[in-house]
Order: C-alpha cells, then sequence, then structure tokens
C-alpha cells in the first residue's frame, strides 16, 4: 500500500517557546481515514494546520518533517506552498458559516483555485455540486453563503476541498455545529467520499463516537503530545493509555445509565505542563517513575505515552450500569407545571400547546434540535418571554407568566443554569458577590459567609474561591459556581439549559455527576438538550420537542429503548455511539459499509 | 442523498426592505425642519433691532415702522417663520443687510467655495485613508504601524484649528514659504484656478479625517484577516493578492462605509474653523462674518445649506449602518 | 467528594479587575499624569508668570529675549505670561464639560437601553436630531444671541458632546441585555435601578474611559475654537486659542506667540487622546479573550 502522509518529529511553538504541539508522526496509507481526537487546548487543530505547513498568527512550526505524497510540505517556497496547497492536501474547516466569504458567490469559492477556462471550471463545479449531493443549476451557482443552511454550508466547505482531487484532505471538526441529522448526512458523505474517490483523509474532532464512526486509525491528542495511536478497534476494545481509558469512560452512552467519572482537574494551557508525564497530575495511577517523561512506545500494536501501558490490562472495565438513585413508581405531586403554553415571536408562534411536570427528586429532559422551540420554552418558564399563553402551576398554586408577576418566594423556588458558563457570570464581580446577590432575595437567610461558602463546598468548589473573578476559573468550574448560585436561593426546580453543551466531555461528566446528586437531594430538576445520551444518563422523563410541539412524552427508558414517534425514532438513529463493550465484534467499517 | 432543508428568508420584499429607509428620511425631513424653526429663532433673538441696523440711528420712528411692515416684522412670529420657510422653499433667501445683495446669490458663491474644498479634501481622503491603513494593518504592531497610531492619536485629539495653524507655520510663514498663509479667492473665481490657494485648507481637513478612517480600515483589516474564511482561502493554495484584494478588502471595506459618510458630515460641520483660519470665502467664514455683523438673513442662509449638508451625510451613514446590522442579524439567524 | 473538592483548586493566574486593569495601561498612566501636570500649571502659573498677562511690556511681536523669555504679542505683551495665565478657562470648562457629558449620556443610555418602551423612543430621537446639528454651529448661534458666558460655553458643549456618548454606551450596552448574568438578575426579580449599577455600569468601564478621554480632547477642541474664531473667551482675557488668533499676522516675525498656546493645547488634548486609546486597547485585549 502506498504511504500517502508521513508526518514525523513535527513540533509547533508558540512565539515564546511554549510548545503547543510537540514531536508528533503520523503516517497514513492510501485510502485510510485517520481520527486525531483531543479536548479543548490539546493542540489538535494547530496539528491539523501545521500538515498544510500553516501556522497560526504568534505561533511557528519549530521542526519536523510533512510529506504529503512525496512533497515535502515544510521545506516549499512560497508559491510551491500555495500549488500544492491548491492539489496535494486540502482543509475543511469547523464552522463553515465563518470558513467561506460571505461576499463571494459559490461559483467563486469553487473554482477560484482551478487553472483552466471558465467553461471548464464550471463543468468541474456542477460535477462537485452534484457529487456532495446540492443542486448544480447556474442560480445555485451564483448563489452566497449566507443564503444556505448550515448543513449546504459544510457540502459546500467539502466540495471546496475536494474539487481538485487532493491527495489528502484534513478535516478538523467538520460537523461539530450541525444538529444530529444533519450531522449524520454530513458524515455519510464524507464516507462516501472516502470511497468513491479513495480518499486519504485526517478527521480531527473531540467526539470519539464521532472519530470511531469514520476512522481506520486513532491519534489521542493530549496537552500537545500523542499519548495513544492505533488502529480503532485496537484502541477502543484495549486502551493503554489511562488518559484514553479516562476519555472513554467519560462518554455517556446512549443505552445504558452508568456510573460517568469525570477527569479530575483541567487540561494544562499551553506552557505550564507539569514535567515528566504530562498527564501525571491528572492520572489515578500515577507513580514515582511518571516524574520522567515517557517515550512512545509500541506495545501489542499500539503506541503509547506511559511508562507501564501493560496497567491497562488490569483497569476496571467500563462503568456498568446504575440504578437510578429513586425510582417511586408512582408520581408524586409536580411541583412544576405547565399546560397549553403557546409562545409567539411577532405573528409567529414558537410553541404549540405544551404541557410539562416536573416532580421533586426526578428530571425532565426536553430533547429538541435547534428551532425545535426548547429555548423559547426555557425563557417561558423563566418568565422572561412577554408573548405566551398557558398556564404555570408552582407547588400546585397558580404561576404568573412573566417574572415580573411572580412574587419573591416564586423567583426563589425556580432558579436558572444557563448554556454558556462565560457569561452566566458578571466578568466585573467576584464568586462571592455574584453569590450573594442571590442571597438578597432570601431575607430570612443570615450568615452569607457560611451559606456561601456551603454553596461553593456543595458543588466542589473551595469557598477560598470566593474572593477570584469569573476570568479566573475554568469553564467547569464557572457553570459550578452558577449551580451554587442557584442553590444559595435554596430552590425547588433547577431549570438547566444545555448547560453541559460547551464543556469537554471529562468536565461535562462531572457536571452530570453533580447533577445527580442534586436529584438524590430531592431537587426538582428540568433539564433541556439536544444529547441523547445526556438524557439518558439524567433524566427520569423525557419530551420530545418538535417544531414546537411536544411529539413524545415519557418514562427515558421507554422513549429511549422504544421510541414511538418517528421524529424520536429518527434523532435516535442518528446519534452516534461508541461501539459497546463488545468492541471488536462491530468494527467501524463494518457498521460504515452497512450505512449505505 | 437529499438536500438539507432549505430555510431561505433572504429575499425580503423590495417594500419592506424601503420602508425603513423611507421612515428614515421623513424623521429627517422633520429633524430639518426643526432644525429650521431653531436657526428661525435664534435669529430672531440676535440683540439689535434689524430695521434700527438698517437705516441707522438717524431714521425716523415713522421710517423705521413703515420698514418694519414692509419686511414683516409686525407680524406675529408663527407667521414670519411661515412666510421665511415659504421664501426659502421658492428660492427666495432675502437679501443681505449688511450689502443688500440677494443672499441665494452669495450663498451661490459660498456653497461653490466650501463645496470644492469638502469635495478636493474627501476625494483624497477616502483613498488615501484605505491605503494608509491597509499598509498599517500589513505592518501591525511593526514600526510604522505604531508610528501611525501615535500620530492618529494626534492628530485626532487636536483641534483643526491647531493643525492647521502648525500646517502655516510649517508651509507658509515660519519654516518655509511656499505656499499662501491666506486662501484668497476673488469672488466668482473658481478655487481651481488658484490650486495654491486649496492646498493648505484641504490639507487641514484631510489630515485628521485620513487619520481617523485609516485607523478603522485598519482595524476591519486585522478583523477580516483574523477570519476563518481567510484562513480558508490562504490553505486553498490562493495568491497573498487575491486574499487581500478578492476575499478580505471587500468585507473590510463594508463596516468603513458609514464612518465614512460620518467623516463627510463632519468635514462639511468643520468647515466653518477651517475657513475663518485661512480666511477661505466660503460658507463657513461667511457664517462668522454675518454673526459679527448680525446679517440675519446670511446667517440663516448659511446654517441652514451646512446643517442639510451635515444631515444629509448624517442620513447616509445612519442608513448604510443600518444595511449593515440588518445583514448581520440575517447572518446570525442562518 | 474530598477528591473533587482539591482538584478543582487550581485557578488561571491572577487577573485584576475593573478600573485597575485600565490603570494598568501604561498609556491611560501617562495620559493621567500628563493632565494632571497640566491643571497643576495652569493653577500654579498665573502666580509664577513674570509679569501681569495684560500689560504691555515692550513693543508688539518682539522675539525672545531675557526681558520676555518667549518674546511679545500683538500689544506687546509678555507671551509666557499670557500662556502661564491663559488655561484657567480651558482647565475648569473642559473637564466639567466632558465629566457632564460621559454622565448624563451614560445615564440616559443605560436606562434607555434597560427600559426600552416608548420614553426609549423619545429620548433616542431626540438626541438623534441634536446630533443632526453640528455642535459649532449650535454653539455659534447661541454665543451670538446670548454672549459669551463661560456657563453658557459648558452648556452647549456638553449638548454637543452629550448625544454622542449616550449612542456609544447604548451600543456597548445592548448586547449585555443578553448575557445570562442580566437574564439571570432579572429571572430572580432584581428591580431595575439595581441590574443597572450592579450588572450593566460595571461592564461598560472601558468605552465609559474611552469616551471620557476622548471628550475630554473635544472639549477643549471646542471651547479653544470658539476663543479661536472670536466666540469664546473675549480679549483682553489671556486664552489659549484666543492667542492663536491674535497673533496670527505675526506668525512669520513672531512664531512663539502662536506656538507656544498651541503646544500647550495639544498638550492637553493629547492627554485626554491617550487615555482614550489605552482604554480602547485594554477594551479589544479583554474583549478578544472574553
Amino acid at each position: 500500500m502506498m504511504t500517502v502522509l508521513r508526518a514525523s518529529g513535527l513540533t509547533v511553538e508558540r512565539s515564546d517557546g511554549a510548545p503547543i504541539v510537540e514531536d508528533v508522526s503520523l503516517s497514513l496509507d492510501k485510502g485510510e481515514v485517520m481520527g486525531i481526537v483531543g479536548e479543548s487546548g490539546s493542540g489538535k487543530s494547530t496539528l491539523a494546520l501545521a500538515l498544510l505547513a500553516y501556522a497560526r498568527r504568534g505561533v511557528r512550526i519549530a521542526g519536523g518533517s510533512v510529506r504529503v505524497a512525496g512533497t515535502d510540505m515544510l521545506e516549499l517556497d512560497a508559491a510551491d506552498l500555495r500549488k500544492a496547497r491548491r492539489e496535494v492536501v486540502a482543509y475543511v474547516a469547523q464552522d463553515p458559516g465563518a470558513a467561506l466569504n460571505p461576499m463571494l458567490t459559490l461559483g467563486t469559492l469553487l473554482t477560484e483555485g482551478l487553472a483552466g477556462g471558465r467553461a471548464e471550471k464550471v463543468t468541474r463545479a456542477r460535477e462537485i455540486l452534484r457529487k456532495v449531493g446540492l443542486p448544480d443549476d447556474e442560480a445555485f451557482l451564483q448563489r452566497r453563503p449566507r443564503q444556505l443552511s448550515g448543513g449546504q454550508q459544510q457540502r459546500i466547505a467539502i466540495a471546496m476541498a475536494v474539487i481538485a482531487k487532493p491527495k489528502l484532505i484534513i478535516l478538523d471538526e467538520p460537523t461539530t455545529g450541525l444538529d444530529v441529522s444533519t450531522r449524520a448526512k454530513v458524515l455519510d458523505l464524507i464516507r462516501q467520499l472516502c470511497i468513491s474517490d479513495d480518499l486519504t483523509a485526517i478527521y480531527v474532532s473531540h467526539d470519539l463516537a464521532v472519530i470511531a464512526n469514520v476512522a481506520d486509525h486513532v491519534t489521542v491528542m493530549y496537552g500537545g503530545q500523542v499519548v495513544e495511536q492505533g488502529r480503532m478497534q485496537e484502541v477502543l476494545a484495549t486502551p493503554r493509555h489511562p488518559y484514553t481509558r479516562a476519555l472513554l469512560d467519560a462518554v455517556p452512552s446512549l443505552q445504558v445509565r452508568q456510573d460517568l467519572r469525570p477527569i479530575r482537574g483541567r487540561v494544562p494551557a499551553v506552557g505550564e505542563a507539569p514535567d515528566g508525564c504530562i498527564f501525571s497530575d491528572r492520572c489515578d495511577y500515577a507513580v514515582d517513575a511518571c516524574s520522567t517523561q515517557p517515550a512512545l512506545r509500541l506495545v501489542g500494536g499500539t503506541q503509547v505515552r506511559c511508562v507501564r501501558p501493560e496497567l491497562a490490562q488490569t483497569f476496571e472495565m467500563r462503568p456498568q450500569a446504575v440504578s437510578r438513585s429513586e425510582r417511586q413508581g408512582a408520581s408524586r405531586p409536580a411541583v412544576l407545571q405547565a399546560d397549553g403554553i403557546n409562545a409567539f415571536y411577532g405573528h409567529r408562534q414558537i410553541l404549540f400547546d405544551v404541557g410539562l411536570k416536573v416532580e421533586p427528586g426526578r428530571c425532565l429532559a426536553v430533547v429538541g434540535e435547534s428551532g425545535s422551540g426548547k429555548s423559547t420554552l426555557s425563557r417561558c418558564l423563566i418568565g422572561l418571554h412577554g408573548n405566551v399563553t398557558g398556564e404555570f402551576r408552582l407547588d400546585g398554586k397558580p404561576l404568573p407568566l412573566t417574572v415580573g408577576e411572580r412574587d419573591q418566594h416564586a423567583r426563589q423556588r425556580l432558579q436558572y443554569i444557563f448554556q454558556n458558563p462565560n457569561a452566566s457570570l458578571n466578568p466585573r464581580r467576584t464568586i462571592g458577590q455574584s453569590l450573594a446577590a442571590a442571597l438578597v432575595n432570601r431575607p430570612e437567610a443570615s450568615g452569607y459567609g457560611t451559606i456561601i461558602a456551603e454553596a461553593l463546598e456543595r458543588v466542589g468548589i473551595s469557598p477560598d474561591l470566593a474572593t477570584r473573578y469569573p476570568a479566573e476559573l475554568s469553564g467547569g468550574q464557572r457553570q459550578r459556581v452558577a449551580i451554587a448560585r442557584a442553590l444559595v436561593a435554596n430552590p425547588g426546580v433547577l431549570l438547566c439549559d444545555e448547560v453541559t453543551s460547551s464543556l469537554d466531555v471529562s468536565v461535562q461528566a462531572s457536571v452530570i455527576e453533580l447533577l445527580r446528586s442534586l436529584l438524590a437531594d430531592g431537587l426538582g430538576m428540568l433539564f433541556v438538550t439536544h444529547d441523547l445520551a445526556v438524557v439518558r444518563n439524567i433524566a427520569d422523563t423525557v419530551a420530545v420537542l418538535s417544531a414546537g410541539r411536544v411529539v413524545e412524552q415519557g418514562g427515558a427508558d421507554k422513549v429511549l429503548s422504544a421510541p414511538s414517534h418517528p421524529y424520536t425514532q429518527s434523532l435516535l438513529a442518528n446519534t452516534l455511539q461508541l461501539p459497546t463493550e463488545a468492541v471488536p465484534a462491530i468494527a467501524p467499517r463494518q457498521y460504515v459499509g452497512g450505512s449505505w | 442523498m437529499t438536500v438539507d432543508s432549505q430555510n431561505d428568508n433572504v429575499t425580503i420584499g423590495v417594500f419592506a426592505r424601503l420602508q425603513p429607509l423611507l421612515a428614515r428620511l421623513l424623521q429627517g425631513l422633520l429633524t430639518l425642519l426643526a432644525v429650521s424653526l431653531l436657526i428661525f429663532l435664534a435669529a430672531r433673538a440676535l440683540p439689535g433691532d434689524v430695521a434700527n441696523m438698517i437705516l441707522g440711528q438717524s431714521a425716523t420712528q415713522e421710517q423705521l415702522d413703515s420698514l418694519r411692515v414692509q419686511l414683516g416684522l409686525d407680524q406675529p412670529l408663527w407667521w414670519q417663520y411661515l412666510i421665511w420657510l415659504g421664501g426659502i422653499l421658492r428660492g427666495d433667501w432675502g437679501t443681505s443687510l449688511s450689502n443688500g445683495q440677494p443672499v441665494a446669490d452669495l450663498l451661490a458663491l459660498g456653497v461653490r467655495n466650501s463645496a470644492t474644498l469638502s469635495g478636493v479634501a474627501l476625494a483624497v481622503m477616502l483613498p488615501l485613508s484605505l491605503l494608509v491603513g491597509v499598509i498599517a494593518a500589513q505592518f501591525r504592531d511593526g514600526f510604522v504601524d505604531k508610528i501611525f497610531l501615535g500620530m492618529s492619536m494626534v492628530a485626532n485629539a487636536v483641534p483643526d484649528f491647531v493643525t492647521g495653524t502648525v500646517l502655516v507655520a510649517l508651509f507658509a510663514t515660519t519654516v518655509l514659504h511656499v505656499l499662501p498663509a491666506v486662501s484668497f479667492i476673488p469672488p466668482g473665481d473658481s478655487p481651481f484656478s488658484y490650486p495654491d490657494a486649496l492646498v493648505l485648507p484641504a490639507t487641514t481637513v484631510i489630515i485628521p479625517g485620513v487619520m481617523y478612517l485609516a485607523r478603522l480600515v485598519r482595524v476591519a483589516v486585522i478583523d477580516v484577516m483574523a477570519t476563518e474564511y481567510i484562513q480558508t482561502a490562504e490553505l486553498k493554495g490562493l495568491s497573498p493578492s487575491r486574499v487581500l484584494f478578492r476575499h478580505a478588502l471587500p468585507n473590510a471595506v463594508a463596516p468603513i462605509i458609514p464612518a465614512a459618510s460620518l467623516v463627510a458630515a463632519f468635514t462639511v460641520g468643520g468647515v466653518v474653523v477651517v475657513e475663518y483660519l485661512f480666511a477661505y470665502p466660503g460658507v463657513g467664514s461667511a457664517l462668522v462674518d454675518a454673526v459679527t455683523n448680525r446679517d440675519l438673513p446670511v446667517i440663516q442662509a448659511n446654517v441652514l445649506v451646512i446643517a442639510s449638508a451635515y444631515f444629509i451625510f448624517n442620513l447616509i451613514a445612519d442608513s448604510l449602518a443600518q444595511r449593515d446590522e440588518a445583514a448581520g442579524q440575517r447572518q446570525s439567524k442562518a | 467528594m474530598e477528591m473533587t473538592l482539591t482538584t478543582h483548586q487550581r485557578v488561571r493566574p491572577r487577573r485584576a479587575s475593573g478600573w485597575w486593569r485600565l490603570w494598568a495601561s501604561a498609556q491611560v498612566r501617562w495620559g493621567v499624569i500628563l493632565l494632571a501636570a497640566m491643571t497643576a500649571l495652569v493653577v500654579v502659573g498665573p502666580f509664577v508668570a513674570p509679569y501681569d498677562p495684560a500689560a504691555p511690556v515692550g513693543k508688539p511681536y518682539d522675539v525672545p529675549s531675557a526681558v520676555a523669555w518667549l518674546g511679545t504679542d500683538n500689544l506687546g505683551r509678555d507671551v509666557l505670561s499670557r500662556v502661564l495665565s491663559g488655561g484657567v478657562y480651558l482647565a475648569w470648562m473642559a473637564p466639567v464639560s466632558a465629566l457632564l457629558s460621559v454622565v448624563i449620556g451614560a445615564a440616559v443610555a443605560l436606562v434607555t437601553a434597560y427600559y426600552r418602551g416608548w420614553t426609549d423612543l423619545v429620548l433616542m430621537r431626540s438626541l438623534d436630531v441634536l446630533l443632526a446639528f453640528p455642535g459649532i454651529l449650535l454653539t455659534l448661534l447661541c454665543v451670538s444671541v446670548f454672549g459669551p458666558q463661560p456657563i453658557l460655553l459648558v452648556g452647549l458643549v456638553v449638548l454637543t458632546l452629550m448625544p454622542g456618548v449616550a449612542r456609544v454606551i447604548r451600543g456597548a450596552a445592548i448586547p449585555l441585555l443578553d448575557r445570562e448574568y442580566v437574564l439571570w438578575a432579572k429571572a430572580v426579580g432584581t428591580p431595575g435601578p439595581v441590574i443597572i449599577l450592579r450588572e450593566l455600569l460595571p461592564n461598560v468601564s472601558s468605552p465609559l474611559l474611552v469616551e471620557l478621554g476622548l471628550r475630554l480632547s473635544w472639549s477643549v477642541g471646542i471651547l479653544s475654537s470658539m476663543s479661536f474664531i472670536g466666540y469664546g473667551i473675549q480679549p483682553p482675557a489671556a486664552d489659549w486659542g484666543l492667542m492663536v488668533s491674535e497673533n496670527g499676522t505675526g506668525l512669520g516675525t513672531q512664531p512663539f506667540a502662536v506656538l507656544a498656546p498651541i503646544l500647550m493645547i495639544i498638550l492637553y488634548t493629547i492627554g485626554g487622546g491617550l487615555i482614550a486609546e489605552g482604554a480602547a486597547r485594554v477594551m479589544a485585549r479583554t474583549e478578544g479573550k472574553a
């Protein structure tokens, strides 16, 4: 087999010399797909760009070599490098909305790098549009990127990359911002192109499930280093590095409710890596030997950067299913109930006759894709959406529709946690001040300091951090503080709006565990999300929202195991999963083959 | 394979797009009306009796009274305003109290000179800002860029008459003696016949304008160069010139256009001081003279002309900014 | 739980917050120092001036000598003494105008941005009318009617600058209204004034400082321009703007009579410019990182 990509010793540094990507080697044969997986800050995107001999501002490629189909990318002069980027290696960026120039037509975008006459170029453009499943008429070629949906934009970005028939294509999180069903279609397209055009591809993602579904090989990145590299099935079946293991354990499963294991600590920032093994300060199995940096070595078919990879065999197996903490079948009186909710934006109706019920100690998940009305629903419950009709009941008593009409007690009983941890705390106030602001609404509370300290400890944040500003905390820490702020008000119901979707998977696991423990304390919870695996792991009941209507509602087990509505069925079918326990039995390629 | 569901709300009706513009225009006309009322009242409130001023101290009470009737000064104020406004709309701007010439004629001279000055200044300013801004952005954080940033901070902080006086000292009176310190243009002649008289006034307007606009261009270019679509264009192997001119500049210029119209408005507003400094015979210096002479019709006419020009450029700036905002909203919804 | 407790303590390096962040900018510091020095000079100046600024000490437009270090002006008065005494008006009028513009403008902006409704519409539209009228014309008109009284001049400068401040601050405040921390404050029923003061105001501190610096420069500019065209401070008082126009004809023979006051105006305006520039850079930096 012909080797298309051979990178060795690739090192990328920040201008102050701190390494972002350290000594990475990759090798890929024709027609194969390599997945590069890592959490935010692992250097995976920087690595992807370095393969095109590209470095962002303030960053430089400090060493190593990248040979693609016989071309040494790092040794080319400017003109040859541009030629190589047109014809040898192509790149697809994460967010097509940002990566396609809004001022240019699709025709220009597709053909501007090509040689040849106009007629020839247009023919090529039409051909490629058909291939990626888009219309190929002149009117479509005259459109601009903003006139397309997100999925169409990503198809254009892929078409742009493959139109010159490159030897290697690099996809940097190409499906991350897309809805589940759109994502499935774009992934199908990528798989199809790999087969039909015999494409060699690098697929970068933070999502192990996606990688597992497209890649033959996987490279696990952590803190700028490769910690494990090998064949996909092999790594999934027997992860040898503790980080790989931990990452797999942190991914929630769609099939069973699990004991999720967060990875403690956080990804080291560039230039802050610990001495010795880069993962040692977060590793549960670290020993004295870990204070010297281990080299990558071949163990049983995979490359591992660990002093004692044989240890992997003694790791506990993937966490088993856990039963629900509290499972009375008989329903209790609802803390929060909504009936016949209709909401409008101007004359457009967003929600149609939505009804739901939150019980104490139980979690209701509201599931929907973008545009389903789920954010409008949470704004209605908060009382910040004015244009709404229907009926809310809190503790059995009627609850006014808007926050201005609600009394202090009601405002306290209902607390909210938002999606974006970066904006949920006022950046100009300390953690303690933000929490104290919540206490002002609790006139009976005395001893502010104690209550704040207790709330912080409850969410696993040291009370010492009360004097810090949000910018000094990580995303996960900020989300915990937001939860603490809600707890300070002594609430009956927590409304959680996509609270885990902007967090890394290891951090997500810890937040889910925290929310579960709050459920066990008897809090009622409404959890808005698009992620069915998260639903499986936290919800007792599920309401599926589509185009503003609840299309299916019921117990989480029933809805996720035997969905009755076609929309729920398609959501489930399109949700990607890590192959379960019997990994070797479900080889990714076989699954791929079966899908089309 | 099916095409993804397509939500295409780009085709906005022509009417829907025009409606805010019409509303804007209507609002603008109301503003102008308010301005004209303000001008009328302010001019009427000027101390000194008009009839007295025209006839001098020796005039008898009867002569004064009959002139007041003739000028309509005995009518109620609102009626006088309507008469005045009607006259303006018909092109009858009254006669100057100080030299008896029709205001419309005087105004025509001033407007031509001022429009020439502003026009020349803008014609140089806009392309120059683009050039300077792009260069500064290309050498971002380098020596050239730092010099530019320092200069632009000073040029933007310092008032026009200071810039102008320094230019005069440099090129006319003290260091070099290559240009006239005073822009003498005989009434009725085209300013283009006296190009050396235009140089210093125009430069005084151009310097702060370029320093302000180029800065915006610099930031816009830097922002655009940092976008993912520029990175994508570079990764597609396009030439640097194509990346800059075809991909970056069209996107960078869009946010500058409203600011450019705003600068045009400021230029028009700033002519008063600059024209006074160089004794340049335009609407600005005419206005200052008229205020000194308490020449009511001339004051009104000049203020109205400057305010209208200022207003028109502001309107353009506003509607361009709104269009950009609308485009931005469309984008974020997509 | 104990494990998590100990492992979530690692925090990022401390970052200063609020006004200290702005003070940390070298440009802001230099701007403040420059302004303080200029103010000190203007206050002390009249007492250390060698001559009475209104009395002739020699023949007109005399070049610098041991008697008059910076020469004499159009009436033979000592330029140095006039420069030292000529900033008194600017020194209080400009900061007062700038401060009032920013305070009133910010108050209008934050209140209208938060409460919306018809008051918002009426207020912002009337500000648009003000914005549509070149400030110098308004000032010229009013001064020609009521005479050049300092209080009137300050009022006019405020009227000219305030709408611009309101627009900028409003523009900075509106995106904040959709931030989750503001939504949260609304959701738990925090009163409007408290949200404005506690959630909005601290988060527009950088644009506020930019505006303060900018408007200070512009106040100096407008006030000295008015003096320059003869509708501000009236002769025989010593005033920098006035000196420039008084001595313009002697620029060839005695440039110091013009350049000395000009240098003072430049230094004064640069002080404001530096503050604005520094604050704007701090803003760009923090926004980039969020």
